[in-house]
């Protein structure tokens, strides 16, 4: 028999998710797939953001939700673009060869 | 719930400054793309024109404060102050980023839009009173600012330096907001003066734990846009990579508006809870401050240099937020207006110095300037002492108001650290002015570049703002003591 | 109980989804995965009545995001990258660090958690009305937050610019 799922699961949940977003952006080299995690970090904001506004009963976290996803929008098109100059310029997508300034 | 939601002419008046630029921003788009590539130079004038439209609309709104959109926006005088700090300090990066495009051979039009777009970010940093708002000005303020560091795209540094400031950038973001997530679920709003009543009304000692570990995370992101430690490794690739005057941008009106941003969430929402942040803010103050001028003493690039400075600048501003107190923001206000101005006017001596491709970007490329550039070399020498907080400068009073707001505050470990970090912190800026009228020129090639008007402008403009700070203090801080009203 | 049930399959996803994501040596097989996360994601939005986000969700990040993301790891090529090194040195020393961090703030939510579990048996208080999720979601977002809903664009148009001009073909 399953319990109920409350919203400390969900909060559980989107912590699970924050680490895993957060270890991919601390651990890889590969500069696409770093913003992938940060990706992964938004969504566990959101999954909080949704849980919340269930359990106080306010849509405000809703509407929150919905201006994070365009943030989503936002970096992901910047960031890209970020990364062809880069890649123009470099060749590489790489951490370990984006060097030329003391990291 | 009402059906519809039409905003007073009042509400409009009082969001006129960021009405105007964004109208500004994409009128400018179209011109760029519609005009004649020999009027483009006009731009300039169009984007200066309505930065100056923005500022008078700032003061005007001020005769008539009070909240807007549904408390979203506040406009009291810390709002009014820092709105208008941020748009003068676009309209001096404006005229000092013309020249520095011009020898690049960059289209200056999306550079002109980006600024101005970055100005309503920042705009909407210092006014709201919500933390969605908040969190919308931060990112339309740093989206610029990631495309601004950027800008020279066929320039390997720029792009890098592009990179590595989006990606910190957003990690940062990513704490923030699930910090701010935390907060609206402990509290159920995101209105700054409603978190405060929350927080102040209600036995909050179940959920502490909770509240503290979501000021924590806000603290990481809001660390992370003011430079503070541990989160400032972005900012001395940033600065050495990015364009010197987009450096000199980002180093004034993005991080005042940042810290206006930091003093409004921690000292209005999370008040009652003042006890919990102040040591962790107390900390990091004094981290920053050694890190940046430790860390500065051994650097040969000039921009780095200024990064590190900057560091450490912040490090100082943090001193006069661990005091929350009215005196504290009052030195806080001070500081960033004076340090913006001396900022300003030192990377514009970079900018002219650097040359073409930025190749002379080594201290011991400075050596002779004083014989080869007397003007420059005068400015330049009052902006470090301005830096170094030599009486007579308005760096002088800035640190004089923080340490004294921190003494009031009983921040006596603190206050004496931080004075033993400004004297560190002469070494390195005194080492520059040796280096300017002491050495002879090496074999570097005369690189210097003739400079523009609107350069000198912004050089002596700011040398004469931080010359009057530093021997009037009383013109600022009274205004400074005036405006430094939160409402709440 | 279909609600629990689901609530596992749709946490398994998103979570299964992210492990994979971060840890696959192609970006492709990487952007798939995360879409397989995303759509979890959505899942959970369904299940907590967030009927607007959970079409958000699907159409704008999996539809839009990913295939942007999609498009550029084809444009620029990634061959060389799936060979090289694919994780910085101190990979050991992040684990640990986030692991031990995670237990921290898991902690810390096991102690909050009381107080705020105490609510969460009148969860649907505030869900009153016929309305639908739509219908009430516009309703905010044109009275209470009619300010960012506009102020939003000025995010979007400063990204357009700023990624449309660095994209761009070099002119020389």
């Amino acid at each position: 028999m399953l319990h109920p799922v409350g919203t400390g699961h969900y909060l559980v949940l989107s912590l699970a998710l924050l680490l895993v977003g957060i270890l991919g952006v601390l651990t890889r080299r590969n500069l696409v797939i770093v913003l992938m995690s940060v990706e992964l970090i938004l969504n566990a904001v959101n999954i909080n953001l949704i849980a919340f506004s269930k359990h106080t009963g306010n849509l405000a976290g809703q509407v929150f939700a919905i201006f994070v996803i365009t943030l989503a929008v936002a970096e992901a098109a910047v960031g890209l673009g970020l990364l062809i100059a880069l890649f123009r310029n470099r060749e590489t997508t790489s951490a370990d060869e984006v060097n030329l300034l003391r990291w | 719930m009402p059906a519809s939601f039409m905003p007073s002419a009042q509400e409009m008046m009082r969001f006129l400054p960021e009405t105007l630029l964004t109208l500004a921003g994409v009128f400018l788009m179209v011109l760029e793309a519609i005009m004649a590539p020999e009027n483009k130079g006009r731009l300039k004038a169009f984007a200066l024109f309505a930065l100056a439209a923005a500022l008078a609309a700032a003061v005007i709104a001020y005769n008539d404060p009070g909240p807007a959109f549904n408390r979203l926006l506040i406009i009291d005088g810390f709002a009014t102050f820092f709105r208008v700090l941020v748009i003068g300090v676009a309209i001096l990066a404006v005229l000092g980023s013309s020249q520095y495009l011009a020898r690049e051979g960059a289209n200056p039009g999306e550079y002109w839009a980006l600024v101005l777009f970055s100005v309503v970010g920042q705009s909407l940093m210092v006014t709201s009173n919500e933390l969605i708002m908040i969190f919308i000005g931060l990112e339309i303020s740093s989206i610029a600012s990631y495309v601004l560091a950027g800008y020279l795209r066929d320039d390997a540094r720029n792009s890098e330096s592009a990179l590595k400031y989006f990606l910190l950038g957003s990690f940062a973001t990513g704490f923030l907001l699930y910090g701010v997530a935390w907060i609206y679920g402990l509290t159920g709003t995101t209105d700054l003066s409603q978190i405060r009543a929350d927080l102040a009304n209600r036995d909050i000692s179940n959920s502490m734990m909770m509240i503290g570990a979501a000021c924590a995370l806000m603290f990481v992101g809001f660390a992370f846009k003011v430079s503070a430690a541990p989160f400032q490794v972005w900012a001395p690739d940033v600065y050495q990579g990015a364009p010197s005057p987009v450096a000199a941008f980002l180093s004034s009106g993005p991080k005042a508006a940042a810290f206006a941003m930091f003093l409004r969430v921690f000292v209005t929402a999370f008040e009652p809870v003042a006890d919990r942040w102040e040591p962790i803010v107390w900390a990091s103050a004094l981290v920053t401050m050694i890190v940046g001028n430790f860390a500065a003493l051994r650097q040969t690039n000039v921009k780095r240099l200024m990064a590190y400075s900057s560091i450490a600048h912040a490090g100082y501003v943090m001193v006069a937020v661990a005091t929350h107190s009215k005196l504290g923001i009052e030195a806080a206000m001070f500081y960033l207006a004076a340090y913006a101005l001396t900022n300003l006017g030192a990377f514009a001596v970079i900018t002219c110095l650097v040359g073409k491709g930025e190749r002379f970007v080594e201290i011991k490329d400075l050596a002779g300037l004083g014989a080869r550039q007397p003007l420059s070399a005068a400015m330049l020498t009052i902006f470090l002492l301005s830096l170094i907080g030599v009486p007579l400068t308005g760096g002088f009073f800035g640190k004089f108001y923080i340490f004294k707001a921190a003494l009031d505050a009983r921040l006596i470990w603190l206050t004496v650290l931080g004075l033993l970090n400004s004297a560190v912190a002469a070494y390195y800026y005194l080492r520059i002015l040796v280096v300017m009228y002491m050495e002879e020129p090496g074999d570097t090639v005369e690189n210097t570049q003739e400079m523009g008007g609107a350069l000198k402008f912004v050089l002596v403009g700011s040398a004469v703002a931080t010359l009057v700070i530093g021997t009037f203090p009383s013109l600022l801080l009274d205004v400074a003591s005036r405006y430094a009203v939160l409402g709440r | 109980m279909i609600d629990t049930a689901l609530f596992y399959v749709f946490a398994l996803m998103t979570l299964g989804g992210g492990i994979l994501c971060i840890t696959r040596r192609n970006a492709v097989h990487a952007a798939i995965w995360l879409i397989a996360s995303l759509m979890g994601v959505a899942g959970l939005f369904l299940l907590q009545r967030a009927e607007f986000l959970f079409a958000v969700q699907i159409v704008l990040y999996i539809g839009g995001i990913m295939v942007l993301f999609l498009f550029v790891i084809m444009l620029i090529n990634l061959d060389t990258a799936a060979a090289e090194r694919q994780y910085s040195g101190q990979w050991k020393l992040a684990l640990g660090a986030v692991v031990l961090a995670g237990g921290e703030i898991a902690w810390v939510m096991a102690r909050g958690l009381p107080g705020l579990g105490a609510a969460a048996a009148v969860q649907d208080g505030g869900e009153g009305g016929s309305d639908g999720n739509v219908e009430r979601l516009a309703d905010l977002l044109f009275s209470e937050y009619l300010l960012p809903f506009e102020i939003v664009s000025i995010l979007l148009l400063a990204a357009i610019v700023g990624s449309v001009f660095l994209a761009r073909r070099r002119t020389s």
